[in-house]
């Protein structure tokens, strides 16, 4: 009884949140719509189809996560440029430990599943160090995040080479890539996409739900805010940082298990890929402002449009070029937002003065 | 001063004795007595660079004296940072306010001790945003505070409802009592009015008493109880508001007049 309650009560209090947690509406629609105009334009059963749905998910699902850890790091006034190298990095940790306990390729490695087990662990474990690594030197040598996290960038990149000798590691069971590619989740939802759905699922909650999402707005808006609120603001930070390390790990041996292999070139703009989602997606690069929701949609309208010129025939090159625009039209529209263009502002001053303190 | 005990029986909320402060050659502090009373407001009053804001810092914790003592209900406290003065019952409200912008007005009052849920969703950090909503709401009533909504953020509220949202949060968790750095200075004359008359609330309905900077003379005189006059690190004397005028505080405040020695001290 209690229980249910609780319950109505956490839905009934998601709504007075809901303002910061929905993607601005011209995002939406101009996801939407794309997908409109494709299923219009693509012969019949092709773009709207189950098949193409599938992959476009499997196509989106690493960057969604990274993209949805970067949305903490973006609220929280952060940036982390390292993303792509600490997913090359954990990929190949992961390969190699994949091949290490395994057992013999010539048997058809019979360990496989210890083989994952210690993989995933020490995945993850590497991601959330470098993580640690971005958020401590943020926050103790007070080195910008901006040059923090390209330092690491090419720190995991270049360690990732040196354990790999400089050549993709291969040593990965194949039988990993028919299950987590080939099979899913009651055989039809595809592996790759519910790792992500959860993990967006979690972060998005965390976002907009609990005491840790909050502080991260707070964070992000006047760190000084929390501080005197007696939160420990370098801990705060330190934390979000290894979050995003650990979403890294999550995604390098997700990728290793796709693809068979730990390619050292395959991530190297997953950085800017992940912080353009969520620009696009409307959380601010100024810190305390953002949701999930645009995050989403921000991840997905790059696969869709790629997908659909495919499809179309048309140059897929041609994708970079409208999500760049995209990008410089999104931030304009948080300008506006934030109260940078004058009409907006005579708008509101003009109310300020009829209310009363 | 023998009088000044036998007409107050209470204890003293807050007794400072002998501050001093030296930055580098600054002596920003020289020897500065101060108190507070339950149930007063306590105005600091004194020109820019008399001591107001290193006192006031003192007593919240963030600047430890360099000499002198601190009784918090006639017991010696050290605080060696604003987390013990917060400890202690005393909330501070600076003159940035320190607001988070895309926070709500319920959000803003309960940052840093956000209420969880019971039991296990609690313990995985998840708020209560009607819970926090409901008793934002009734420390506003209490405090005849009109906010447009609870659930827009702060940074679409004017001036002085930004201040107010301040006011209360820490009318909310101050226990003894409250510190407010030059609260109206930034203010009209309308949400002025509005921001005293919260602090006089907040004396009254709450029972909280406030030490209030300020550099206005009109609401000195209008809400304080007594006014403390600082100049050059020195407390010229402090007196009833009662029994202050402009013409006598002014004169204080720039030295011209020395009247309120300890024979004025109330
Ligand atoms: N952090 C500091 N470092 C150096 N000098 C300071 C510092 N804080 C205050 N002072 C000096 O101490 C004196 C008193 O300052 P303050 O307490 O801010 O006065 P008020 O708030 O009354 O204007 C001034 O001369 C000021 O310059
Ligand atoms: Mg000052």
């Amino acid at each position: 009884m209690t229980a249910v309650r609780a319950a109505t009560r956490w839905i009934s209090s998601g709504v007075m949140s809901r303002a910061r947690d929905l993607a601005s509406l011209w995002i939406v629609v101009i996801l939407l719509g794309m997908i409109v105009l494709f299923t219009i334009l693509c012969p019949p059963d092709t773009f709207l189809s189950f098949a193409n749905f599938r992959s476009i998910t499997i196509d989106t699902s690493e960057i969604l996560l990274l993209a949805a850890g970067q949305t903490l790091v973006l609220i929280a006034a952060g940036i982390d440029l390292s993303v792509g190298s600490l997913v090359i990095f954990c990929a190949v940790i992961s390969a190699e430990v994949l091949g290490a306990f395994s057992g013999s390729a010539s048997q058809g490695y019979p360990n496989v599943l210890l083989g994952v087990a210690v993989a995933t662990g020490a995945s993850l474990a590497a991601g959330a160090a470098w993580g640690f690594i971005n958020g401590w030197a943020t926050v103790t040598l007070k080195v910008p995040p901006f040059i923090v996290t390209l330092g690491t960038l090419w720190m995991a990149l270049g360690l990732a080479q040196v354990i790999s000798g400089g050549i993709n590691v291969a040593t990965v069971p194949p039988q990993l890539q028919d299950i987590f590619v080939f099979g899913g989740l009651l055989g039809i939802v595809p592996w790759p996409d519910v790792i992500a759905a959860i993990g967006v699922a979690i972060l998005w909650i965390v976002l907009s739900r609990t005491r840790f999402g909050l502080r991260t707005y707070a964070l992000g808006a006047n760190a000084e805010s929390l501080r005197r609120a007696g939160v420990n603001v370098s801990r705060h930070t330190i934390l979000i940082y290894t979050i995003m390390g650990v979403l890294c790990g999550v995604v390098g041996i997700m990728d290793v298990a796709r693809f068979s292999t730990a390619s050292l070139s395959a991530h190297q703009l997953d950085n800017l890929n992940a912080i353009a989602a969520v620009v696009i997606g409307g959380t601010s690069l100024f810190g305390g402002r953002g949701h999930m929701s645009g995050t989403v949609v921000g991840a997905f309208i790059p696969a869709v449009l790629r997908n659909g010129f495919v499809i179309l025939g048309v140059q897929p090159f041609w994708q970079n070029v409208v999500v760049g625009a995209f990008l410089i039209l999104a931030v304009y529209i948080d300008q506006v937002r934030r109260g940078g263009v004058p009409v907006w502002r005579r708008k509101r001053s003009a109310k300020e003065g009829e209310q009363r303190a | 001063m023998t009088s000044e005990w036998q007409s107050e029986p209470r204890p003293l909320l807050l007794n400072a004795i002998g501050l001093r402060k030296d930055y580098g050659h600054v002596r920003a502090l020289d020897g500065v007595d101060f108190d507070l009373r339950p149930r007063e407001i306590h105005a600091l009053f004194g020109d820019n660079g008399a001591g107001k804001s290193t006192l006031i810092k003192i007593i919240a914790g963030a600047v430890q004296p360099d000499s002198g003592i601190l009784e918090i209900d006639g017991r010696e406290v050290t605080f060696s940072s604003p987390h013990d003065a917060r400890a202690a019952g005393i909330e501070t409200v600076y003159q940035d306010l320190a607001l988070a912008d895309p926070l709500n007005a319920a959000e803003n009052v309960f940052l840093g001790r956000e209420l969880c849920y019971p039991g296990i969703l609690g313990r995985l950090g998840f708020v209560d945003r009607r819970a926090m909503h409901a008793m934002t709401a009734a420390n506003l009533r209490d405090l005849g505070v009109n906010i447009p909504s609870l659930t827009v953020p702060v940074e679409t509220f004017s001036g002085g409802q930004r201040q107010a949202v301040a006011v209360v949060r820490a009318a909310v968790w101050g226990q003894r009592f409250l510190i407010m750095d030059e609260p109206v200075a930034a203010l009209g004359v309308q949400q002025t009015t509005h921001v005293l008359d919260l602090m006089q609330r907040t004396r009254d309905e709450k029972g909280l008493s406030v030490i209030l900077i300020s550099h206005n003379l009109t609401e000195v005189l209008r809400v304080a109880d007594r006014v403390t006059v600082l100049r050059l690190g020195r407390r010229v004397g402090t007196i009833a508001a009662k029994d202050a005028t402009a013409t006598l505080l002014v004169g204080a405040m720039t030295g011209a007049l020395n009247m309120l020695g300890e024979a004025a001290t109330l």
